[in-house]
């Protein structure tokens, strides 16, 4: 057991992960958790898997940490010079067709699936959907990692058009805190990112805040503090 | 200030391609070993299926992109129109899908741009279509994809289909996937050459229907191409009723508990 869990360090970093982007009317709501592993070791437990392209637009990462990030730098760097030769911001569906573009042509050797969402005067608030395989596609949300495998009943059942920014962010922190109770290669906290004509905001919910879902308990600094808030009686079975 | 622009992409574009250009070459972003290369499909779709009826071809596919077992995406258009005269439907891998349709795109851009009265009929597009996917397939890269390509010129109707390793024909009645199985036998049986429109959509709903029920990957919302001299027109996104009001499945184990 020891030996398995050092041979494990050398794995590369992974991001099994939950990533989820929402629409609302108004803008869109990016939430990841924030858990890297190597193999069996959690190699940082408090990662920012939201990054941003441009001051509009901002990605989740899943997947390969290293081919992830490799991806998101080029983008950010053909964004920047595109922003340049067009005199304005870029679209979010500009950004999306450019992360395409490097999922699809190195299909091979990329191991990254990609949440693209923003803001923009000309279609709003959009998010982009950019699996493994490099297929692009549009959709009122989006949820991604290995963490989304037990998403997909719970937004059929919660997914509502047209909601408000503060209902789209609820929603969003209760999937990811949901699929952190059952995924073990998502944890630790909560970060969301929301993109509006205003602006962009940014969220941290900590993992000790988050709401329990069936069969965890409440947090306690010491089994002390519970045998010392009841009667002091000896320690039942 | 265009000029500008498009000097400046056109300088993007070279700088983009070195870095990103797929496969043999070697770049920033690939290695050299790739003289192997057959890959797998990640988000698929399954069967198209294509008929010949009175006044042109009648398409069906659902809108089903599936990741592995799982049903990941429900609302993929997997028909789309190709220039004035055709209509493409594919099943596999969704990202080829769209490469392909980029490339159609610039075939029928450039095909209007001799601007000559001449466009491009199913026929031809078909062969183009043959044409990538087979020098592909030779090349170990393939598109893996399994299209259907139908359409009317000069009232002349045309349907066929090609696979990812470069295999075409040209039918009355095609279909990929899982409705190679299913929908085909069918057809044989109950297709005729002067359908009309509202048999012809019948006779596509039947197939659906049972692929719905046999195809693990169907997904219940569907749409119905029509193309024709006048034009072509993509149904909205819409479902079929399923039929599960049987005695036999009812009570399935009656006069042999325990079976199934």
């Amino acid at each position: 057991m020891d030996r398995d869990a050092t041979a494990d360090v050398n794995a590369p970093h992974s991001m099994g992960t939950t990533i989820i982007g929402v629409t609302y009317n108004g803008g869109v709501i990016l939430g990841a958790d924030s858990r890297t592993s190597t193999g069996l070791y959690v190699a940082n437990r408090a990662s920012d898997k939201i990054t941003q392209l441009t001051d509009n637009v901002y990605i989740c990462r899943s997947g390969s940490a290293a081919d992830s990030q490799i991806v998101s730098d080029y983008v950010r760097y053909f964004l920047h010079q595109h922003t340049i030769q067009l005199g304005q911001p870029a679209t979010v569906k500009v950004a999306a067709n450019l992360v395409r573009l490097l999922s699809y042509n190195n299909k091979n050797m990329l191991q990254t699936g990609i949440i693209v969402g923003g803001w923009d005067k000309y279609e709003g608030g959009k998010i982009y959907g950019i699996p493994l395989g490099g297929t692009i596609l549009e959709q009122p949300f989006a949820i991604g990692g290995s963490g989304s495998s037990y998403l997909y009943g719970f937004f059929d059942q919660a997914w509502k058009e047209g909601m408000t920014k503060d209902e789209a962010e609820q929603l969003v922190v209760k999937a990811v805190s949901l699929a952190i109770a059952r995924d073990g290669a998502s944890g630790g906290v909560v970060r969301t990112v929301t993109i509006n004509n205003e602006g962009v905001t940014r969220n941290f919910y900590p993992g000790d805040q988050l709401p329990l879902w069936h069969e965890e308990v409440e947090a306690h600094n010491s089994l002390l503090d519970i045998l010392n808030a009841s009667s002091p009686e000896p320690m039942s079975t | 200030m265009p000029s500008e622009q498009k000097l400046g992409s056109a300088i993007v574009d070279t700088v983009f391609a070195n870095m990103v250009s797929s496969q043999n070459e070697s770049s920033l972003l690939s290695s050299e070993g790739d003289s192997q290369r057959t890959q797998y499909p990640y988000v698929t779709g399954t069967s198209v299926i294509g008929i010949k009826y009175k006044d042109g071809i009648l398409m069906a596919a659902d809108m089903g992109g599936s990741y592995g077992s799982t049903i990941r995406y429900k609302s993929v258009e997997r028909l789309k129109q190709v220039g004035k005269h055709s209509l493409i439907g594919a099943s596999g891998e969704i990202s080829d899908f769209q490469e392909i349709l980029r490339y159609l795109d610039e075939l029928i851009l450039h095909d209007s741009m001799w601007d000559d009265g001449n466009s491009l009929g199913p026929k031809e597009v078909h062969n183009y279509l043959t044409r990538v996917l087979y020098n592909r397939r030779n090349k170990f890269d393939p598109l893996w994809n399994s299209l259907v390509l139908g359409g009317v010129k000069n009232g002349q109707k045309y349907l066929g289909s090609v696979s990812m390793i470069g295999v075409h024909f040209e039918d009355d009645h095609v279909a990929t996937g899982f409705g190679n199985h299913l929908a085909r036998p069918i057809l044989r049986e109950e297709w005729r050459e002067d359908l009309t429109f509202e048999e012809g959509v019948k006779l596509l709903e039947k197939c659906m229907r049972n692929l719905l029920y046999r195809d693990r990957s169907a997904v219940n919302k569907l749409q119905i191409a029509k193309i024709t001299e006048e034009g072509l027109t993509i149904s909205q996104p819409y479902s079929l009723k399923t039929f599960w009001n049987f005695a036999a499945f009812k009570n399935p184990t009656v006069g042999a508990e325990g079976s199934w």
